[in-house]
């Protein structure tokens, strides 16, 4: 029953925070309580929502090429040896990096448009999901693979029918980690250099003091990514439909 | 090669299962050689068992075999005088190997559809044999939903849809319980016939269920015992005196070997 605990959890974060307005008496400038909030939500909700609007697409579009991007690599590193001894060194750099110091050149190169924080979040979740579908293919069971061996199965038939199917499920952890992480890439790219997006907005309500309205686009921003969470989480359980509960992976 | 399948009983018949003969064969380390000069003959058409405890080179040997070890290895294995060649083994495992999202048909059909032949034909053959085995209800389950011993039964029916004339079977029943070991054993001496059987196993009561031949390996290097033959046709039933007494002698030369 993961909604009803996540309200509870929900509640109970939003009890705590009234409590500590209370007992701190801390100015409505630096810690809001929760009722100015939620008015801030009601009052620019409009508004509020075009900005996470945007950044939903910057999501989105960024998780959708970095998986692509991602599941490719690990495909092509295990196809041929070759290109892993290449590929690999390419995905070091890539994390060695770190991608938020990337931030302003991308803006520079790519614009305050969406593609310079589309890059930011394919930069974010490449190597998760590489390294986790890299895994999952390498670990194929030994014994399916000496059982295809004798069956004189051809290397593209167990690639299809056994090694793929059999990493997906760490290729879904890795899409999992994806998920969680690809608002921070867009987040910060809008943060650098945008006109519009949540990170916009509240770089905007934080220079003009409206701290009310950054808890609101912060609040929005969270939800925005829970409920993105659980719609891959529950689509990646459909896909994988073969993997019990008792195996299953973070709810 | 040709294979017929009986409808009605279901039987699977190879008309030219092959002889097995291993010659000279040397594998390991080279300070602790596992088979060291080791030269068999695995009888067509039969049942062979080997019997011996776990780790002492069965496996080895049965990979050796189907070919999916060839490096290290030195000497010769022919099948009835013949280089061994593609599509000759099939290969049972202790673990069912089902893959978990494919149906149970459709992991019975895995060799075929790995090989990319997979017609009509197979299809019906093997809804044939899953009805013939009781898992008529089952062809559209994953195999998770079923028990051990289903599985197994599904496990052995891809085997048997190799149509192949030699078959290697690994443990193939010890995961299972007494009574469903039984049954897997009985089905399966009732749908394998003529093919040349290999089958490793450290239990004497199902070497003398189903085997037409029965060797003890010692291991380090591995060596065989002198063969037993168990009377009458398999599946036997372990009731009878010659099958108790030979059940007395192996045990003895399994726990003799062990000190």
């Amino acid at each position: 029953m993961p909604v009803p605990r996540l309200g509870i959890i929900c509640i109970g974060l939003i009890l705590l925070w009234q409590a500590v307005v209370w007992i701190t008496q801390v100015p409505p400038y630096i810690l809001p309580p929760p009722k100015s909030v939620v008015l801030a939500l009601m009052d620019h909700g409009p508004e509020l929502l075009g900005h996470a609007g945007i950044t939903l697409i910057e999501i989105l579009a960024g998780l959708t090429i970095g998986t692509i991007f991602g599941a490719g690599s690990a495909l092509l590193m295990m196809i041929s040896r070759g290109t892993k001894h290449w590929i690999m060194p390419v995905l070091v750099i890539s994390q060695a990096i770190p991608v938020f110091a990337l931030a302003p050149l991308l803006v520079l190169w790519l614009g305050y448009g969406l593609s310079s924080k589309i890059a930011m979040a394919v930069l974010i979740i490449f190597f998760p999901v590489t390294a986790a579908f890299y895994d999952g293919l390498r670990s194929t069971e030994p014994q399916w693979l000496e059982l295809a061996r004798v069956m004189d199965a051809p290397p593209h038939a167990v690639l299809r029918e056994i090694r793929i199917p059999a990493a997906l499920p760490a290729l879904a952890s890795g899409l999992r980690v994806a998920t969680a992480v690809a608002p921070i890439g867009a987040v910060v790219g809008e943060w650098v250099g945008s006109s519009a997006g949540l990170g916009f907005y509240m770089l905007h309500a934080n220079a003009r003091m409206q701290i009310d309205m950054m808890f609101a686009a912060l609040a929005l921003l969270s939800a925005m990514a829970l409920i993105l969470y659980f719609i891959a989480d529950a689509g990646l359980r459909r896909l994988i439909f073969w993997q019990t509960e008792q195996e299953g992976t973070v709810r | 090669m040709s294979l017929q399948i009986d409808k009605t009983t279901a039987q699977l018949t190879v008309s030219t299962a092959p002889e097995i003969s291993i010659e000279h064969l040397t594998f390991g380390h080279a300070d602790q050689l596992l088979f060291k000069d080791f030269s068999f003959t695995v009888a067509a058409g039969q049942w062979t068992c080997l019997l011996g405890p776990s780790g002492c080179g069965k496996s080895t040997l049965l990979r050796m075999i189907s070919g999916s070890l060839t490096q290290g290895v030195a000497g010769r294995i022919q099948f009835s005088g013949q280089p061994r060649m593609r599509g000759q083994a099939a290969w049972m495992a202790q673990k069912d190997l089902l893959l978990p999202w494919l149906s149970v048909l459709e992991n019975v059909l895995l060799g075929a559809r790995l090989r990319g032949t997979l017609c009509a034909g197979h299809r019906q053959r093997a809804l044939e044999l899953l009805e013939a085995v009781g898992l008529g209800d089952h062809t559209q389950a994953l195999p998770d939903s079923l028990s051990g011993g289903m599985r197994q039964r599904a496990a052995l029916l891809r085997t048997l849809m190799e149509k192949r004339p030699v078959i290697l079977m690994d443990e193939p029943f010890s995961a299972l319980d007494a009574l469903t070991r039984l049954k897997l054993q009985n089905l399966a001496a009732r749908l394998v016939k003529g093919a040349t059987v290999l089958l490793v196993t450290h239990d004497p009561w199902e070497a003398l269920r189903i085997g037409h031949r029965i060797y003890i390996m010692k291991e380090r290097p591995v060596r065989l015992s002198r063969v037993f033959l168990p009377p009458g046709t398999p599946p036997r039933s372990p009731d009878r005196e010659e099958i108790a007494s030979m059940y007395a002698q192996l045990l003895a030369q399994l726990v003799e070997k062990r000190n």
